[in-house]
């Protein structure tokens, strides 16, 4: 178990070994309203820290999906293809989109804790 | 996750009922050049679900509302639209567009025909938001000397639309339960002197009431206080009308578009399709005499994938033959509707064609509008 971490982006990342699992925050999918499809990255898919890892989109409009860190795809949550709703009821547990196994465990420095991030929100929000 | 714009609400104008949205919590945006509700508390898919199945209501006020009188200010008008006016019953209202010279559409707009039902003479016209001033300053330049237009800006303009908006109407107005669709009279509603019309935007059944700036506020609160009623924003107002197969100006129909071509024969009359008189009318006589190279129609994807507007239409044999105009969710249908245009050969319901989303090619079919059954009063 380790303690959340989450990008400008409003995604949150949870780690366990090398395996990092990602989703959008509950701020995030507030200001998305209700999601009706998220589109997912490939497994086995390298993907950058910072670069496109998807799309949510609402009823109204589709949002990119930034990852807040490098690696590979290993596993995405199916679940939000008939439930594209996991999203809005449980952002930061059943409604994560991807899991990656990170090149480089030092990009989780340019992170920020919940307090920060947090702070980040009221600041933007 | 891209992050949210800020909203610079400072240059944007307020409807009346502005402090209500804000009191409601709604989520604001610019449209129109007004701040404007795109939804509230409940979210658009439920303020979508809920029109359906109870009663919105939707602040409407942005949108240009006028008087045109005369000596025969609907004769005048037929200069500038292909609808018939000089067929109109007192307190009938009709759907028509203003044409350019091309038979492209400059804005489509609701004109009924006043007279003693709303005891006013003339004609009352309502036109589309981010149109109005172009459209009022067309009229007064073209009209000039024949028919005078009068800007109403003291009006408020509420929609009330669902199968429980008769009902809840009739708790405070006589006779509008009995109101033929696409009529106009004028009603006190909760002791306040309205102007009410049985037409909308989304399909269902239900009223759009002009209400005088001052009694506003309360007589919407009035009606908010009933339970089948809830507060519905811009967002659920598209969605509502993209699931009824209706036109969103700007969009699905513009400049670029003749009626013909947009499937709006219908609202083009026997004797003005035969007598023309109005801009375009040549082009507009010959595409109904030859057909069109092109057609508005309803696509909807196989998947679960939206498809949203300016996405490039395909043939199933991957050849390019039009692109959607009007694309997203529809809460109703469950799952993702679009409107667009293709070539007049592929327009036949059932016909498979391709969506190119983010680089993929996403199975898709014409499918006939509307997506849902349009539940207009009919007696």
């Amino acid at each position: 178990m380790s303690d959340m971490k989450f990008s400008e982006e409003h995604e949150w990342v949870s780690v366990d070994g090398d395996i990092a699992t990602i989703g959008i925050t509950n701020f995030a999918q507030e200001q998305l309203g209700d999601v009706v499809f998220v589109d997912l990255p490939e497994v086995g898919g390298q993907v950058s820290q910072g670069g496109d890892a998807g799309v949510v989109e609402s009823v109204k409009a589709a949002s990119e999906v930034y990852t807040p860190l490098s690696g590979e795809i290993v596993e995405v949550n199916e679940d939000l293809e008939s439930a594209p709703d996991l999203v809005n009821t449980d952002p930061e547990g059943d409604g994560w989109f991807f899991k990656l196994r990170m090149d480089d465990a030092a990009e989780l420095d340019d992170l920020m804790d919940a307090a920060a991030y947090k702070k980040f929100c009221d600041e933007h929000g | 996750m891209s992050a949210e714009t800020e909203n610079e609400a400072t240059d944007l104008k307020k409807t009346p009922l502005h402090s209500l949205h804000q009191r409601l919590g709604a989520k604001m945006a610019g449209f129109a050049g007004y701040d404007m509700p795109i939804q509230y508390g409940l979210g658009i898919m439920k303020e979508h679900l809920h029109t359906r199945a109870a009663a919105g209501l939707f602040d409407v006020s942005h949108m240009g509302q006028a008087w045109l009188t005369g000596a025969d200010p609907a004769a005048a008008m037929e200069k500038m639209v292909p609808g018939d006016l000089q067929g109109l019953a007192p307190g009938q209202q009709r759907y028509t567009q203003f044409l350019n010279d091309k038979g492209g559409i400059l804005d489509d707009l609701m004109v009924t025909r006043a007279g003693e039902p709303l005891d006013h003479d003339g004609l009352f016209v309502v036109v589309n938001a981010a149109c109005k001033d172009a459209d009022f300053a067309r009229m007064e330049k073209v009209l000039a000397g024949e028919a005078d237009l009068e800007r109403i800006e003291d009006r408020a303009l509420i929609a009330l639309q669902g199968p429980a908006a008769a009902p809840v109407l009739s708790r405070f107005a006589d006779g509008v339960d009995t109101m033929p669709f696409m009529t106009a009279k004028r009603v006190t509603v909760a002791g306040v002197d309205c102007l009410v019309s049985r037409s909308g935007y989304s399909g269902e059944d239900g009223y759009e009431i002009s209400i005088p700036e001052a009694d506003a506020l309360g007589l919407t609160e009035t009606l908010l206080g009933c339970t089948e009623v809830e507060a519905i924003g811009l967002g659920a107002r598209d969605s509502l009308r993209l699931e009824a197969g209706l036109c969103l100006y700007g969009h699905d129909i513009d400049e670029g578009t003749t009626p013909i071509e947009a499937g709006l024969l219908w609202s083009i009359g026997k004797r003005r399709r035969a007598e023309g008189g109005f801009p375009g009318a040549d082009t507009v006589q010959a595409q109904i005499k030859d057909g069109v190279s092109r057609k508005r129609v309803g696509i909807l994807p196989e998947g679960r994938a939206p498809a949203r507007e300016g996405t490039e239409i395909l043939s199933a044999d991957g050849v390019s033959i039009g692109t959607v105009t009007s694309g997203g969710f529809g809460p109703t249908v469950g799952g993702p509707v679009a409107m667009g245009y293709v070539s007049a050969d592929f327009a036949a319901a059932g016909t498979p064609v391709q969506l190119s989303v983010r680089g993929k090619l996403l199975p898709a079919a014409v499918k006939k509008l509307p997506f849902v059954e349009q539940r207009y009063y009919r007696g």
